[in-house]
């Protein structure tokens, strides 16, 4: 098994600076996601990690020997395209065994293995069948038993299920975490869909521009993003962001959006003075950070209901405080009708304080 | 609103259009296939059934029926036989030869270079002159005393075209030399047609280069190659301008020569007929087996 370590790399699309000195470690079984919008250059250094791609700068070591000089085929490097690239000319067999007979593998040795990891996909059913005539979940099944099969040091994959259906998709993660647990070898998975990353990532590492914005656990990169970014970028609805004015009264700190005040604890004074903050900050709450009640209570502030949008298990309402809104989530109905009058506040212990110029969390864990 | 209407009604849009399709059929289809029965249809027919006769058509003597006589003499004549050995040999050597070259250039042209939309213009040069003109420059590259082949090869005066041994091979490398551009031109764009990421899915399958051309590149590309094969075929069977022009050995009379002869020289037309007949049938057959390998190479 193997541990795959960028050092520093780069690389230029004509003036396009794709990647943007990208250093990261995988350790040996983990399966890290690449989580970015489109164009980011997660796509790119995956490929470059594989071959397909040279790179301008910077090392790229397997198990600590620099691979960046060597071609695709001398990396040992295993990888699952977007698009599948199954042999059109084959059966679902040769393109199982392709990877196997390029390098001369013996007969028996050949065939049992293509049997097993066919059996380990449930495609044993379809080895004489050709690409044109499997569905789009059987191709990428095809697409990944062909880089399993040669039991690669590392597995690459780019946006594996990208192209398929919403309910196919689910399955087929499934499948790629139990496949994962089996094989337990180095994976990086290219996604721009957090579900994916959230649901598949020992870490997840949010990019772009072709920077690295943070990496972290789901969890990690969900309860503590790293900046303004990763913030907006993970967690669906998205994340409250709003320009925020913090005052101190009389040993009470309040937090100021527009119109809108809330309460927050009082140690939230020190520890701004602490991290020298700069005097523009945003504060952000996710949807579950804010508060919502029929009856006044104490902090609580009243809001106007805007919209309401059913997501099944839950609502998001979004609450008007004079000329500010906040998304909250509630449970399912808890607000029936559109202008209701609501009260609501935000919880300390989920707000999220960025310097605005930067766009960098303060990383300030507040208590309730 | 107005030109929403207007494009709703059935009358303006044909309006748009310009010609109705009555327009056309009597403008382009009906005469084309005038065109075609008469120069194509008709004589094809007409032929076939002077093929059954001993008709002249340097004398007045009406045509009388002889049945299958012709066709017997044909086929039962080792002459005839022998043009058509001629003939193989030929096709062989001269296909062969521009599937070799017209694909090497076109592994080579397959990739980007500076200049590279000139210089695939310039190698289907060849293909656009003339045969007879091709012949007669060649004739002149060939020849023995100042030409620029022997000079080049420091052959001395080595004869090519008068050598009963090499005429035929010399006629066919000037047919190579004529046609790889057209082999060359289809098997790019069936190379270009390969899509790039199964090359790159190769290259992370570990596979060579040569691997991969066997087992990616040839059986993606080879239907348009058959096409291209099969083109080159037919027009090599029935080849006469170049060897008519080139030289006059009996060693190069290849059967269109020898139907020429027949026809033109000897003017025994029925039994000239016959003999075209005869080269047709061929032609239809061995087109039919590239046919069936090309079917069987599409389905994959």
């Amino acid at each position: 098994m193997a541990e795959i370590e960028l050092r520093h790399i780069n690389k230029h699309f004509g003036p396009d600076h794709v990647i943007r000195d990208v250093s990261l470690t995988v350790k040996d079984r983990e399966f890290v996601v690449f989580l970015g919008p489109s164009g980011c250059g997660k796509t790119t250094t995956l490929r470059a990690i594989a071959g397909l791609e040279e790179i301008d700068e910077g090392d790229i070591l397997l198990d600590g020997r620099p691979i960046q000089g060597l071609r695709a085929a001398d990396r040992d490097i295993a990888f699952v395209f977007q698009n599948y690239a199954l042999y059109p000319h084959f059966t679902v067999y040769e393109n199982l065994a392709f990877p196997l007979r390029a390098v001369g593998t013996a007969r028996d040795a050949l065939d049992s293995t293509v049997r097993s990891v066919g059996k380990s996909l449930g495609i044993t059913h379809l080895l004489n069948a050709r690409p044109s005539a499997l569905s789009g979940g059987d191709m990428q099944r095809v697409a990944i038993g062909r880089a399993l099969v040669r039991r690669p040091k590392a597995l690459l994959l780019d946006e594996p299920i990208g192209s398929l259906d919403a309910k196919l998709r689910e399955t087929m993660r499934v499948e790629l975490k139990r496949l994962h647990f089996e094989n337990g070898s180095t994976s990086i998975y290219v996604t721009h869909d957090q579900v994916e990353a959230m649901s598949l990532a020992d870490r997840i590492v949010v990019m772009n521009d072709g920077v690295l914005q943070q990496v972290g656990t789901p969890t990690e990169v969900y309860l503590y993003p790293a900046n303004l970014f990763v913030a907006q970028f993970i967690g669906s609805p998205v994340m409250n962001i709003a320009s925020a004015t913090i005052r101190s009264d009389g040993g009470q700190a309040s937090v100021t959006l527009d119109d809108a005040s809330f309460d927050m604890p009082a140690d939230l004074l020190g520890m701004l003075d602490k991290k020298r903050a700069a005097p523009a900050l945003s504060l952000g709450v996710r949807p579950e950070g804010v508060l919502v009640s029929h009856t006044d209570q104490p902090g609580y502030r009243p809001a106007e209901v805007h919209l309401i949008q059913p997501y099944g298990g839950f609502d998001i309402v979004d609450l008007r405080f004079g000329s500010k809104t906040l998304r909250a989530r509630t449970s399912s109905g808890y607000v029936d009708r559109i202008g209701a009058r609501v009260f609501a506040r935000i919880a300390p212990s989920q707000t999220h304080f960025f310097d605005t110029q930067s766009g960098a969390s303060l990383d300030l864990r507040l208590g309730d | 609103m107005t030109s929403l209407i207007a494009t709703l009604d059935p009358g303006s849009r044909a309006a748009t259009r310009g010609l109705s399709d009555i327009a056309i059929r009597n403008l382009f289809v009906i005469p084309t296939i005038v065109f075609l029965i008469i120069f194509n249809i008709f004589p094809l027919l007409y032929s076939l059934g002077y093929s059954f006769t001993d008709f002249r058509a340097s004398t007045k003597d009406p045509a009388n029926f002889i049945g299958l006589k012709n066709y017997m003499d044909l086929l039962s004549d080792p002459n005839i036989w022998s043009n058509f050995t001629i003939t193989a040999q030929y096709v062989i050597v001269s296909v062969t030869g521009q599937v070799i070259v017209g694909f090497g250039l076109a592994l080579l042209l397959n990739r980007s270079f500076p200049l590279k939309g000139l210089v695939t213009t310039l190698l289907l040069l060849p293909m656009m002159l003339s045969m007879a003109v091709v012949g007669l420059f060649w004739k002149l590259l060939y020849d023995p005393n100042f030409g620029i082949i022997n000079y080049a090869l420091g052959l001395g005066k080595f004869e090519w075209l008068a050598n009963p041994k090499f005429a035929l091979y010399a006629v066919a490398l000037t047919d190579v030399w004529m046609w790889s551009p057209f082999v060359m031109l289809l098997s790019l764009a069936g190379l270009s047609a390969v899509p790039k990421h199964l090359y790159e899915a190769a290259s992370i399958d570990r596979a060579s280069r040569l691997y991969t051309f066997f087992r990616i590149t040839l059986p993606l590309v080879a239907p348009i190659l058959l096409i291209a094969i099969i083109f080159r075929t037919m027009e090599a069977f029935k080849t006469f301008d170049l060897a008519y022009v080139m030289t006059s050995q009996p060693t190069t009379e290849v059967v269109s020569i020898r139907l020429y002869k027949m026809a033109f020289q000897e003017w025994q037309t029925g039994k000239s007929c016959a003999l075209a007949y005869i080269v047709l049938i061929m032609v239809l057959c061995i087109t039919n087996v590239y046919v069936k390998y090309l079917n069987k190479a599409k389905e994959r």
